[in-house]
């Protein structure tokens, strides 16, 4: 139990997904205007990385992985599916999105609306295939799977939530016109990654 | 007085539009209001009532409080190199300040070499400081025609106390030039940043050249000086051996220059909240955040760490706690704006500034982090804190239809 918080803690905080690993930066860039938005999105992110990482965790576990499928015959001790790892993956995560797409258009359309491109686009968000790259990278297994799904998802929010707050409150900053809109945002990404490295380095 | 405010007005003009140095308006702007309140006044059906409370008042009165902590640098980076010469002899570092001390005549552990030792640290950094700000400062406000913004005053003097005496000078330079330009210029200048500008250049060092600024080497201006700091004595065993907690309160301890002395912390704080500057809830609730968590972590224990056992009172003095609580969190632009937020802010700053040095051992200290860390997140703050109470005062409103 104290192993699965510590790494909640960790893959909010210290591997920030947005942050520290610079995953996702698409929609963190561009769906950062409004909090409520971002609220939204981060929201969605949470939703998808907490159910995709521990799908693929079994997809990998009991059919990708080498000697996995086993629990057909014996036959296919040697067999290793892993090439298809990346397919795998982005369909589970296709599928998920297209769930969550469709709900939010059902029970908040305002927020479907205010999402806009971008929900779809969750499909292919860098942070959610890297969550479960991570995952079959550093071996978990299901509950720590689960687990880091839902921490990376956090940390990614809670970074996109503070940017859009920031970002709100710079409309009374006087910024250069060359570097108003994402040039600014992106010199703003780098400080805040500055300000994240305070956890860098916590052994948990 | 009046003669002064005469020469300024028969040369105005040459400054302001059409006039021959037009484009150097800002820095004309800056001395005349420096000197003066503006000449503005409300207008007969203005919205605003202009106050001479001015960001260069407000600006001058927070470097007034900082003269304590620049006092007390100058004597404790002087003491502490001088003692362990008188102890140990060696060679100042940089050398000209040995040769300096030596052409007037100063005998190593008197008084006055320790007062001349710590002015010739502190001086050439503050320079630097001042200089290259300064400089990028005024070249924006040129080229973005906005006024010199005194904010600068206050950066230029909080940025060299977060330093250690034993900074190289070009690494002061380029550490500012971050903090102005990247900190707080490319926003549009003070009041309209993101993060604290001295602290995004002490920040920039401290990832940037690790070897000089982590505090893990040793902060006294001599060669060869070797004697962990405070905290990493902590991290060590648990216990200081080298110092008692009243010289720690005084700040005779090694550290940055600015930040050792406690006592002149307390005095700038007296000053910052009797003027109604400085923020009394971000102080006070920074040091409920440190006492809540450090209390905690007592509780909590470990076999291991022997950090977690130190007491709220060791924490209050080390390293940089009470010169971040009272100057930089505090800071008006990129602190919460709301009161309740304040105290939000600040409680975490506390509580962070004691889990990082405790439970990270990469960072001896945590407050500059930890404060830069929620100046992340203070515009987020206010916004829970408004809509909070905008949902409040709905349902206030329900109850009385």
């Amino acid at each position: 139990m104290e192993a699965l918080l510590n790494l909640a803690v960790k893959s909010i905080f210290v591997e920030n997904m947005a942050l520290a690993f610079f995953l996702g930066m698409c929609s963190f860039l561009a769906v950062s205007k409004k909090v409520e938005t971002a609220i939204g999105l981060g929201a969605a992110v949470i939703f998808v990385l907490t159910l995709t990482t521990p799908l693929n965790n079994l997809i990998y576990m009991h059919l990708l992985k080498e000697g996995a499928l086993t629990w057909i015959s014996p036959s296919f001790a040697t067999m290793d599916l892993s090439f298809l790892g990346f397919i795998s993956y982005i369909a589970t995560i296709a599928a998920v999105v297209q769930i969550v797409e469709m709900t939010i258009d059902k029970y908040s359309p305002k927020l479907y609306g205010a999402l806009g491109v971008f929900l779809p686009l969750i499909a292919v968000n860098c942070a959610i295939l890297g969550a479960s790259l991570f995952m079959v990278q550093r071996e978990y297994d299901f509950a720590e799977s689960l687990t880091f799904g839902f921490g990376a998802g956090t940390g990614w929010a809670a970074a996109i939530i503070s940017l859009a707050a920031i970002r709100e409150k710079m409309k009374y900053s006087n910024v250069p016109p060359a570097l108003r809109g994402l040039g600014i945002t992106f010199i703003l990404a780098g400080l805040m990654a500055m300000g994240f490295m305070i956890f860098s380095g916590i052994q948990l | 007085m009046k003669l002064l405010r005469k020469i300024l007005d028969s040369q105005a003009h040459i400054f302001e539009k059409g006039g021959k140095l037009e484009k150097l308006y800002p820095l004309w702007e800056a001395q005349d209001t420096f000197l003066y309140t503006p000449g503005e006044r409300t207008r007969d059906h203005g919205p605003h009532v202009r106050d001479a409370l001015d960001i260069k008042r407000t600006m001058s009165m927070v470097v007034i409080a900082l003269i304590p902590c620049v006092i007390a640098a100058i004597l404790n980076s002087g003491y502490q190199a001088q003692s362990w010469l008188a102890a140990h002899g060696g060679t100042p570092n940089p050398a000209w300040i040995g040769s300096a001390l030596a052409a007037l005549g100063l005998e190593t552990g008197t008084i006055g070499a320790i007062v001349v030792h710590g002015v010739l640290l502190f001086l050439p950094v503050y320079i630097v400081s001042m200089a290259v700000g300064g400089g990028l400062e005024a070249t924006f406000s040129i080229i973005r025609k906005h006024e010199i913004n005194e904010g600068f005053l206050v950066t230029g003097m909080l940025y060299p106390l977060v330093l250690p005496p034993t900074i190289p000078l070009w690494q002061v330079a380029l550490g500012v030039a971050f903090g102005v330009v990247l900190g707080k210029e490319v926003f549009g200048g003070t009041g309209m940043n993101i993060l604290n500008p001295a602290l995004t250049a002490r920040a920039f060092l401290f990832f940037a050249y690790p070897a000089q600024i982590s505090g893990v080497q040793p902060w006294v201006a001599v060669d060869g000086f070797s004697t962990a700091t405070p905290l990493s004595q902590f991290a060590a065993s648990g216990h200081v051996v080298d110092w008692n907690w009243f010289q720690a309160f005084i700040g005779a301890i090694p550290g940055s220059m600015g930040e050792t002395s406690t006592f002149a912390c307390l005095i700038g704080a007296a000053i910052l909240i009797g003027s109604g500057i400085g923020s009394w809830r971000i102080m006070v609730s920074c040091l409920g955040g440190l006492f809540g968590m450090s209390l905690l972590l007592n509780i909590v224990g470990s076999d291991t760490n022997p950090f977690f056992g130190v007491p709220f009172y060791w924490h209050l003095v080390c390293g940089g706690f009470a010169f971040g609580a009272v100057f930089m969190a505090t800071d008006p632009v990129s602190a919460a704006i709301s009161d309740r937020g304040k105290f939000i802010y600040g409680a975490l700053i506390g509580a962070l500034c004691v889990l990082v040095r405790v439970l990270n051992p990469a960072y001896p200290e945590g407050m500059m982090l930890a404060i830069l860390f929620m100046n992340l997140f203070s515009p987020l703050i206010d916004y829970f804190v408004v809509k909070a109470n905008a949902k409040r005062r709905e349902m206030r409103l329900a109850v009385q239809q």
